[in-house]
């Protein structure tokens, strides 16, 4: 993480807060505090931020307000953050069907790394991911945190169309596909939850700076979920990040 | 000529054109979920079309792009044709655009051919009877959302029109002065403000992006504008941590070939970004086409402001016209506005053609 925030113009409406130049849970908490202070604080002229790794993108509208005045909110932000309560971040319970026609790369995965498909799914359920960034498609999830003994190449030959839900891995990065897209991720389960449903009033079931702690669930519990969360009666389970931590 | 005849009318497509799609604002406050923005490409066309029709400013235009689509209108209204010229016709004759047109029931617009430029707007008063995905109605073709069920428009599909007249009066008509139309040369300058990552670029290269011309590829989109011409050349690595994208940043991939990030770009990028388009000068590249020529040229932030504030400034209802009522309609015919037991009707009376 830098001494302090570098800023790099971005056009005429947007400006970078860069607080580091590597992946790491401290900058990228950095960079969660900043921005959900600046929401709170309703900063006038700011149109829309993106969080990303390390960085905060800051759209403005320069008829409301310029780069000095971001500048300097940022900074004051940066320097006594107590100002604004943060609250904790999340945990969201992910459950997963493993393996079998919900995860047909699993068997690969395995034999890939010398392991069993059971040490697979136990080194995969293990973690806290922190959810460093979304983008790439709506409501994808750059998760980090995965163990190294389960990276696996991508396919050689991507698939035409991965069903939204699918968990899977490629190189050293986890991941689930929010919508059916194509793609060339090594598949090992799948989640009933919905990701993103672009109807809904939050369309979006992940925020950056969260984290995700994937469950193992059987085929039984995997239908029994999957037709709650169809009839909007399933609630994903969260908690806060110290709780998570005390267990 | 009861009211309730009007009620679920609206536009049917006869043909849907090359790329025709709804188009408002964009998509905003879900970038950070990786959603991005869609919306109309010339921006400052899309706007004057929805003055022109006393719109709101975010009501959904349609974004027609090189060919244009043929329409029947099932109900009487209100358009603007703005943007590229593309010769619009109203059931055959030639229509000026840049002002409020009166349509009939019955009547078909349809565009002859394009002339210079990429893409025209067709604005409609009182907008679409269609429902906002995530609180616009920009069509994200990639996602398969918003517009009209997520995708272009295609022969037989109907384009519920609300009920609303759009503005006050409904029949006064406008148009933007002629001397603002911007003109739609097969080259253009596009101002940039350099950064963020100017300095993962070597100083060569650096005046090579800003003093050469660049050929628009034909693989450019909706997504981004690819560029054919010198290769630029980054320092070390051409790679950086992922970080924000906006319309308008040029990122540069390895092969040193930049690409101009534009509506429908992704919300984050791993590529150094060597420059951004000021936003007043976007609108320019949604009407460059494949084969079409940029150049860039460096200006300070304080200098893109003061473009913004004029760009802004030329999007104005003070600017418009008001068009004398003997002149308002198209050739050989007439519009009257009739009041018969309090409900107000306007009728249409043309000339037959013998």
């Amino acid at each position: 993480m830098y001494p302090s925030p570098r800023f790099l113009p971005a056009g005429d409406k947007a400006l970078v807060a860069e607080f580091g130049n590597k992946i790491d849970p401290k900058t990228n908490e950095k960079v969660r505090q900043i921005f959900i202070a600046l929401q709170q604080l309703e900063v006038k002229g700011i149109t829309e931020m993106i969080p990303t790794y390390r960085s905060l993108l800051i759209c403005y509208d320069p008829l409301e307000t310029g780069v000095k005045e971001l500048k300097k909110t940022v900074l004051e932000i940066n320097r006594s953050a107590s100002q604004v309560e943060i609250p904790e971040p999340l945990v969201y319970y992910v459950p997963v069907k493993y393996g079998g026609n919900h995860g047909s790369d699993l068997d690969y995965v395995a034999a890939h790394n010398n392991l069993s498909e059971e040490e697979v799914i136990n080194l995969h359920t293990e973690p806290l991911y922190r959810i460093y960034m979304l983008g790439f498609t709506p409501g994808f999830c750059y998760l980090g945190g995965m163990h190294d003994a389960i990276a696996t190449p991508r396919l050689k030959n991507p698939r035409v169309r991965i069903p939204a839900g699918s968990v899977g891995i490629a190189d050293k990065q986890t991941g689930i596909y929010p919508i059916d897209s194509p793609g060339g991720w090594q598949l090992i389960g799948s989640t009933p939850l919905c990701i993103f449903d672009a109807s809904a009033s939050s369309p979006f079931l992940f925020g950056s700076g969260n984290y995700i702690r994937f469950v193992r669930i059987n085929t039984d519990e995997y239908q029994h979920i999957k037709e709650q969360v169809e009839q909007g009666k399933y609630s994903v389970r969260t908690e806060e990040k110290s709780c998570s931590e005390n267990h | 000529m009861q009211e309730t005849e009007n009620a679920q009318k609206g536009i049917l497509v006869r043909q849907g054109g090359m790329l025709t799609v709804l188009q408002d604002l964009g998509r905003y406050q879900y970038r950070q979920y990786g959603m991005p923005t869609a919306g109309a490409m010339d921006q400052f066309s899309y706007r004057v079309g929805n003055l022109l029709v006393e719109n709101p400013e975010n009501y959904a235009s349609l974004e027609i792009t090189l060919i244009g689509p043929d329409l029947l209108f099932q109900k009487e209204s209100m358009v603007a044709i703005t943007g590229a010229p593309m010769k619009p016709q109203l059931n055959g004759r030639e229509i000026p655009m840049w002002q409020s047109i009166p349509v009939c029931k019955g009547d078909v617009i349809s565009f002859a051919e394009l002339e210079t430029g990429c893409r025209s707007y067709m604005a409609v008063a009182g907008g679409f009877d269609l429902p906002p995905v995530m609180g616009s109605l920009s069509t994200y073709l990639r996602a398969g959302i918003g517009g009209y069920q997520g995708r272009q428009l295609k022969q037989g599909d109907l384009l519920p029109l609300t009920r609303e007249t759009g503005g006050e009066q409904g029949s006064i008509r406008y148009r933007y002065p002629e001397h603002l139309i911007p003109p739609y040369p097969a080259a253009q300058v596009l101002r940039v403000v350099l950064g963020p990552q100017q300095n993962f670029f070597t100083a060569a290269s650096i005046r090579t992006f800003l003093n050469s011309e660049f050929e628009i590829d034909s693989t450019s989109d909706r997504m981004g504008c690819r560029l054919n011409g010198p290769t630029l050349k980054h320092r070390h690595k051409a790679e950086i941590l992922s970080d924000g994208l906006i319309p308008g940043s040029v990122q540069v991939p390895g092969h040193g070939n930049p690409i101009v990030m534009l509506s429908d770009c992704p919300t984050s990028g791993g590529y150094p970004k060597i420059a951004t388009v000021i936003s007043a000068d976007l609108p320019k590249i949604g009407q460059l086409k494949p084969g079409d020529r940029l150049a860039f040229q460096r200006v300070s932030l304080k200098a893109a402001h003061s473009a913004y504030k004029v760009f802004q400034d030329s999007i104005s209802k003070d600017l418009l016209e008001k068009i004398p009522d003997e002149h308002s309609l198209p050739a050989e015919s007439r519009v009257y506005q009739v009041i018969i037991e309090g409900k107000t009707f306007r009728v249409q009376i043309k000339k037959e053609n013998t």
